[in-house]
């Protein structure tokens, strides 16, 4: 008996295009790069003076936030719009799960006002995939973060900033600092290093900040922030929640900042033109010094840029694959 | 009634019993092996050439969900399932609604099962009222109703003296505790097993040690207080060898395993099927080898299906908004037959594990056939095939085997000498 049925990813058509854009994991290189150099041609549609392109005209784009969010929703309505699609956002956490409404049931209401792609983001890892694989399949379903598992556009948009800024993957040390344990975006960001052959992943924090297991992903673990940061030449800060303080996790904010907050200090550690990325929100004095969050060697404000384009390519992208789908379903119903 | 099965390879673990002979009935019981006896006239024949009869199979956790939960299944239902999967005799928890801690709740259950007249049904009772961990339910009385031990479920009781009381409670009457061993601070929370599997989904973790802790803790309550106990759904290989150490030091204590725990690892969460949500939590393939070596050697005495039916709904959400279970009972024989097929275990010993070695864990008087015993059995054809879902009973379909083939097929299931499933 074989437990296990072999299926095709469910993210992608029978033409190994993207269709829906759930994870990062198993997805191609190739696929990796044709999304960033996308986003890089959407970057300068961003700096045109009319910043749109016909690629989604007609078509309707649901935000389906059932977690709060400022930055990546706004991004996602920006990048839709700059598509030409019709956007609407919903944040459902305050209206129809609180009347009792299942997310089985929101989507589904969704679907039926004929929405051609949902962006949504929850708090239970695995949302998106049941969403593409049980509730509307025929809809392209684009993760903006689910629980602790992926935040793929976050991912990729990592990925875009350190490809602009270094040119390439091959020979660089990246050192990703904080609790990885809670970060869906460390997750996708070491998914898409590996897969884009970046040969040193590092990973920063206490231990009990540590998945176990982090090892599969091809990263090595410090616990010492300086040994960590030695000769990096990109450093990803994570935003620390306050409630990690309850639970024995850590002890405080002051003895975390002492232990782990990146200061002008600890950076000199890292190479000369190490660049400092956040996904933002940051937390001042908690996480990173002020000084290093506006320094010279800050591109978090440049990462809420590319989050634009990237965001515009993935977009783009799973709407002709699913497109293509729906033409190949057709045609071989006949 | 009478009936006599002719040509039948007899499997009996609890004798020794293996040879190809025939088997006898009358008024519910075994009147002869072999030779039938002077005057015998079968009013049934059944020529079970190329079949093998054994005890009927002994599941000792299969939840019905009558009462409180019939969107998820019922006494009828769930118990005709249990006779397909070769089943003749099963324990039921006490998480019903409401919970299974009276007299008159454990009375509701066997009056709907002997309505229902498919498998034997041994209830297990609260040992605390409504679970809730703080005061006895009365055990005694649960006792003199039928139910046949006593547990607390997954909910753990958090205060270690009252925990210490209800055992040494329930060792003055001699009745047996089932623990669920499962550390309520460790797993709190957590989906799935604390692994590289969790970690990459996401999904927070049950450390190993939410198992182990708990184990420790109730073995050596087990220890002081002289109370007969079984451990039920281990989980882990750490799990199954605290459970040996403890029989080589002779203390009461029996074990089982749930059948998908031999079978599945946490690899099978990696798409994020709710199919595969289960509490304990499945772990690694390490656990996996070091449960089967138990059920090897006897240290896991028995072979559980730990049936949980669910309706849709429960299984359609995000993996952590699911409820936890499988619903497998109606393959337990089938299901099992693939540990054979793999060589992991040779069919008596299997038969070992899913009749008399539960039966004797729980003290059921069911798991054997012998002269002027229950004529409770099961006649399978080990080299058929059963294709998981063609037909289903239970009112779970919440099973992740659906689809599959398993090897042998289950043709009759007689309890009390009367054919309950035939196919």
């Amino acid at each position: 008996m074989t437990p296990f049925d072999a299926k095709r990813p469910l993210q992608l058509n029978d033409q190994g295009q993207l269709r829906h854009f759930l994870s990062l994991d198993g997805l191609p290189r190739e696929l990796l790069t044709e999304i960033l150099d996308t986003a890089d041609s959407f970057l300068e549609v961003g700096a045109r003076a009319v910043k749109k392109v016909p690629l989604l005209r007609g078509k309707t784009v649901c935000n389906v936030f059932f977690e709060n969010s400022t930055r990546t929703r706004t991004t996602f309505e920006l990048a839709a719009q700059r598509l030409s699609a019709d956007v609407i956002s919903l944040n459902v956490s305050t209206s129809s799960t609180s009347k009792g409404e299942t997310l089985f049931d929101t989507l589904r209401n969704l679907e039926a006002m004929a929405a051609d792609m949902f962006v949504v983001r929850h708090s239970d890892s695995g949302a998106a995939h049941f969403i593409a694989e049980h509730v509307c399949p025929d809809v392209a379903v684009i993760n903006g973060g689910d629980g602790r598992h992926a935040h793929p556009t976050q991912g990729m948009l990592d990925m875009l900033t350190i490809r602009r800024h270094k040119g390439s993957f091959e020979n660089l040390s990246v050192a990703i600092v904080g609790d990885i344990l809670h970060s869906r975006v460390a997750r996708s960001d070491m998914l898409a290093l590996k897969a884009l052959g970046c040969p040193d992943i590092r990973v920063i924090g206490p231990k009990t900040l540590i998945p176990v297991g982090i090892e599969q992903y091809g990263v090595k673990v410090y616990t010492d922030l300086a040994e960590g940061l030695k000769d990096v030449d990109v450093v990803i800060m994570l935003r620390l929640q306050r409630e990690r303080m309850a639970g024995g996790l850590l002890p405080s904010e002051g003895e975390f900042y002492r232990l782990f907050g990146l200061t002008t200090a600890r950076l000199a550690g890292a190479k000369p033109d190490a660049i400092v990325m956040h996904p933002g929100p940051i937390n001042r004095g908690v996480e990173i010094e002020s000084a290093v969050a506006d320094g010279q060697h800050s591109v978090i404000l440049n990462q809420v840029t590319y989050g634009i384009a990237v965001r515009m390519a993935v977009l783009s992208m799973a709407m002709s694959g699913q497109n293509a789908q729906r033409l190949l379903d057709l045609e071989n119903a006949l | 009634m009478s009936i006599s099965i002719l040509g039948a390879r007899v499997i009996d673990p609890s004798s020794g019993l293996d040879t190809i002979t025939d088997l006898h009935l009358e008024n519910g019981r075994i009147v002869a092996l072999g030779a039938a006896p002077a005057g015998f006239n079968a009013s049934r024949t059944i020529q079970a050439d190329g079949l093998v009869a054994a005890p009927g199979l002994v599941d000792l956790d299969v939840s019905l969900r009558e009462p409180g939960y019939s969107r998820k299944g019922n006494i009828a239902s769930e118990t005709r399932a249990a006779v397909a999967g070769g089943v003749t005799s099963l324990c039921c928890p006490p998480q019903t609604r409401p919970v299974l801690d009276t007299s008159a709740v454990a009375e509701l259950v066997l009056d709907r099962a002997r309505e229902a007249g498919n498998s034997k049904v041994y209830p297990i009772g609260a040992l605390t009222k409504g679970l809730e961990g703080e005061q006895l339910a009365e055990l005694v009385a649960l006792r003199d109703t039928g139910c046949v031990a006593f547990g607390n479920g997954l909910k753990e009781i958090p205060n270690n003296r009252t925990l210490a009381r209800a055992l040494e409670y329930a060792a003055t009457f001699d009745l047996t505790v089932v623990f669920h061993s499962q550390d309520r601070d460790l797993s709190h929370g957590g989906l799935a097993h604390e692994g590289a599997m969790a970690s990459f989904l996401g999904l927070p973790g049950i450390p190993e040690s939410a198992e182990t802790v708990a184990l420790s803790r109730n073995l050596l309550l087990v220890e002081q207080t002289g109370v007969r106990a079984h451990f039920t759904q281990i989980t882990s290989a750490r799990g199954a060898r605290l459970i040996a150490q403890a029989q080589e030091l002779g203390l009461p204590v029996t074990a089982d395993v749930a059948l998908y725990q031999l079978i599945l690892t946490d690899e099978a969460l990696r798409d994020f099927s709710s199919l595969y949500h289960v509490q304990p939590p499945l772990r690694t393939a390490a656990d996996r080898d070091g449960l089967r070596a138990a059920v090897k050697s006897g240290v896991i005495q028995a072979i559980s299906s730990h049936h949980q039916p669910h309706e849709r709904d429960a299984k359609l959400a995000p993996f952590g908004a699911t409820e936890p279970g499988i619903s497998s009972v109606e393959l337990l024989l089938p299901l099992a037959m693939t540990l054979v097929e793999d060589g992991l275990l040779d069919l008596p010993t299997l038969l070992a594990r899913l009749t008399a070695g539960p039966a004797q864990a729980l003290r059921l008087p069911a798991g054997e056939l012998k002269v002027s015993g229950a004529a409770d059995l099961v006649l399978f054809d080990p080299k058929a095939s059963t294709v998981a879902g063609e037909q289903w009973l239970s009112r779970g379909e919440n099973c992740p085997f659906i689809g599959h083939c398993l090897p042998s097929a289950v043709r009759y299931t007689l309890v009390d000498g009367h054919v309950c499933h035939e196919a």
